[in-house]
């Protein structure tokens, strides 16, 4: 069963513009645009776009905090406005920009009152922070007010406060916004480890790719609010992805090659990089008429990474019109 | 729906909201202190005009410091408890609303709870004492009616005031630049009811009453425990609007609820 369902959901912002010295204009944004879109339980889905993509604001229709324009939403068959309260037992959220701790408390104190606003029986409780406290070692600070901590540590603190209640369903709104390499690490095993452990479905939203590669099984990208991929990291990459980087490294340093169907995208010293589209040539081919223009020493074939297939996606290089999503042939 | 339990997590939530306050002490008893002097003051003034004149709109000073008794009473408990809403605005503007919509609870008891503010209870101190001075000093025949009424004017004077509380920190969910009249309906209606609005001109006396119904809060259940004329005389009103500050209590409260509800419906979040 879908846990979380989108059907056609739009969202649109009134905003007021300037026009003239006192007269103001109002203009609507529509931040989510017709997105449909359905996670089933346990899964750990990717969400992700440029910045002012809608993503924010897809997570909060689906918190409840503010209501669709038009749609249908149903988060575990619930409608997340209408029924917020009964729905908040079964769902976590951590806005990686702002905190729902408690400012002037302490960690251990924010959990306990957490307890209570969740009404979690004491022995699941203790049984959950101490299990916490080992898997993102929060121990050092559990006695510190969440004002001093630093960003890293009270991300740890937002995570574990989202999860105390053993929710269903957990959004995460950039949750590795600002960390360092190892926290960001440690804070992916946790996911991983919540999304396989307690079969939590989890909808994550990131600008880190990496994030996106190590624990997604699946991915949708969204741009000005529409839908413009959905499927596995994989297919993304072969679907956006149909370039390769040929790496040569030549005996001597010479200017840019010139290969048919290929381009040089960088050049240091001896060694360059040549792209070229698959599905106009060969890596074979590239190869061939580059050694027969230069003395070869090494070569190397590079996939193209997350990162580059979702520049292009962003900048528009690939074709990404939306209705390219309902075309069988490129999917 | 508010249930033992309900009750329960909201102390929770306001002894960490005290707790944290008391981490600045200092600044605590000043404010409780400073909330004291300056409500004090505005009786004071009435203490002063009474000794220029023996009555105010036909009112012995023992029945206006009735009124102000009562009327500070019902507001300073509706203060202490739903005054928080006024920071629905900061909320909105500083993102921080979002998280009361998170949790399962009311998000209008988690607002009013969570902004919860000891200090708000200066006043009910300091109102308090100058009805239990104006209780002793009215020269009424004390009926069992008359006993009850003053219980149930602080009530449903306290709920009057909550629910105008609740519905004027609404605005913020059209336009959060408006608080400024919030602060003008709660607290400027808090100090027009201190005085028999009979000294008031006719439009703002039908404001009172039948707008922003701060009349029955105090004047009109004051008029039966003083045993004075029915309001009937004046206003061309029935002499039941004495004893009808519960039903106009509900009203107000359905009303209010109706603006919260419509207006949550609208919030829309901050960008970033
Ligand atoms: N409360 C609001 N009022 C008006 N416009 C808003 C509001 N919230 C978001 N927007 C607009 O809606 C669009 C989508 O914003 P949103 O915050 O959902 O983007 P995002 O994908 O989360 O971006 P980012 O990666 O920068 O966090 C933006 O154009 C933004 O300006
Ligand atoms: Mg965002």
């Amino acid at each position: 069963m879908a846990q979380i369902e989108l059907v056609d959901v739009v969202k649109e912002y009134s905003v007021w513009h300037r026009a003239g010295r006192v007269r103001r204009q109002r203009k609507l944004v529509r931040a989510v645009d017709r997105i449909s879109l359905s996670v089933a339980e346990g899964e750990l889905c990717g969400y992700i776009g440029p910045n002012g993509a809608g993503k924010s604001t897809t997570v909060k229709m689906l918190t409840g905090i503010i209501v669709p324009t038009s749609g249908r939403i149903r988060v575990a068959g619930k409608d997340p406005q209408r029924q917020r309260i009964e729905l908040a037992r079964r769902i976590g959220v951590v806005f990686g920009q702002r905190t729902q701790l408690w400012w002037d408390l302490p960690l251990a104190d924010s959990f306990d009152l957490l307890r209570h606003v969740y009404r979690v029986p004491h022995d699941r409780h203790r049984a959950n922070v101490n299990a916490f406290i080992d898997l993102l070692d929060l121990g050092p600070f559990m006695q510190t007010p969440v004002r001093q901590l630093s960003l890293g540590q009270r991300m740890r603190g937002d995570l574990t406060a989202a999860l105390l209640h053993d929710p269903e369903i957990l959004y995460l709104d950039e949750p590795t916004i600002g960390l360092d390499v190892v926290s960001k690490a440690r804070v992916r095993e946790f996911l991983a480890s919540v999304n396989r452990d307690r079969g939590v479905t989890v909808l994550l939203t990131t600008h880190d790719l990496t994030d996106v590669e190590r624990l997604c099984t699946r991915l949708v990208v969204i741009d000005h609010g529409r839908l413009i991929h959905d499927g596995t990291v994989a297919e993304i990459k072969s679907r956006f992805g149909d370039h390769r980087t040929v790496v040569v490294d030549l005996e001597e340093a010479g200017p840019p090659l010139e290969v048919a169907g290929a381009e040089v995208v960088g050049v240091d010293g001896p060694r360059q990089w040549l792209r070229f589209d698959r599905q106009a040539t060969t890596a074979a081919a590239v190869v061939a008429a580059v050694a027969e223009q230069a003395a070869l020493r090494d070569i190397a074939i590079e996939e193209p990474d997350i990162e580059d297939v979702v520049r292009r996606i962003y900048s528009g290089d690939a074709a990404s019109t939306p209705d390219l999503r309902d075309d069988p042939s490129r999917a | 729906m508010v249930d033992v339990g309900t009750i329960a997590v909201y102390r929770r939530l306001i002894g960490a909201r005290v707790r944290s306050d008391f981490g600045f002490r200092a600044s605590f008893a000043f404010r409780l202190v400073s909330a004291c002097v300056i409500t004090g003051l505005d009786f004071a003034v009435i203490a002063v005009v009474f000794t220029k004149i023996g009555r105010l709109g036909g009112w012995r000073f023992s029945e206006v410091a009735y009124l102000y008794g009562a009327c500070g009473v019902a507001f300073s408990v509706a203060e202490t408890w739903i005054g928080g809403v006024d920071y629905l605005a900061v909320r909105i503007k500083q993102g921080t609303f979002d998280r009361v919509l998170v949790r399962p609870m009311s998000a209008l008891g988690q607002l009013a709870t969570e902004e919860f503010a000891l200090r708000r209870i200066g006043k009910l101190f300091q109102a308090g004492a100058v009805l239990v001075a104006a209780l002793v000093a009215i020269p009424v025949q004390w009926t069992t009616g008359r006993i009850l009424m003053v219980p149930v004017t602080i009530a449903a004077g306290a709920v009057i005031y909550g629910a105008v509380w609740v519905a004027t920190a609404a605005i913020s969910f059209w336009t959060v630049d408006a608080n400024e009249l919030g602060n003008a309906l709660t607290y400027g209606g808090n100090y027009l009811t201190q005085y028999p609005i009979t000294i008031y001109s006719a439009w703002l006396r039908r404001l009172l009453a039948f707008v922003v119904p701060m009349a029955f809060v105090g004047y009109f259940p004051s008029l039966y425990v003083l045993g004075r004329t029915a309001p009937s005389e004046r206003f061309g009103l029935p002499s039941v609007v004495m004893f009808s500050s519960p039903v106009v209590a509900a009203a107000a409260c359905a009303v209010a609820s109706a603006i919260w509800r419509v207006g949550l419906r609208r919030y829309r979040s901050t960008g970033s």
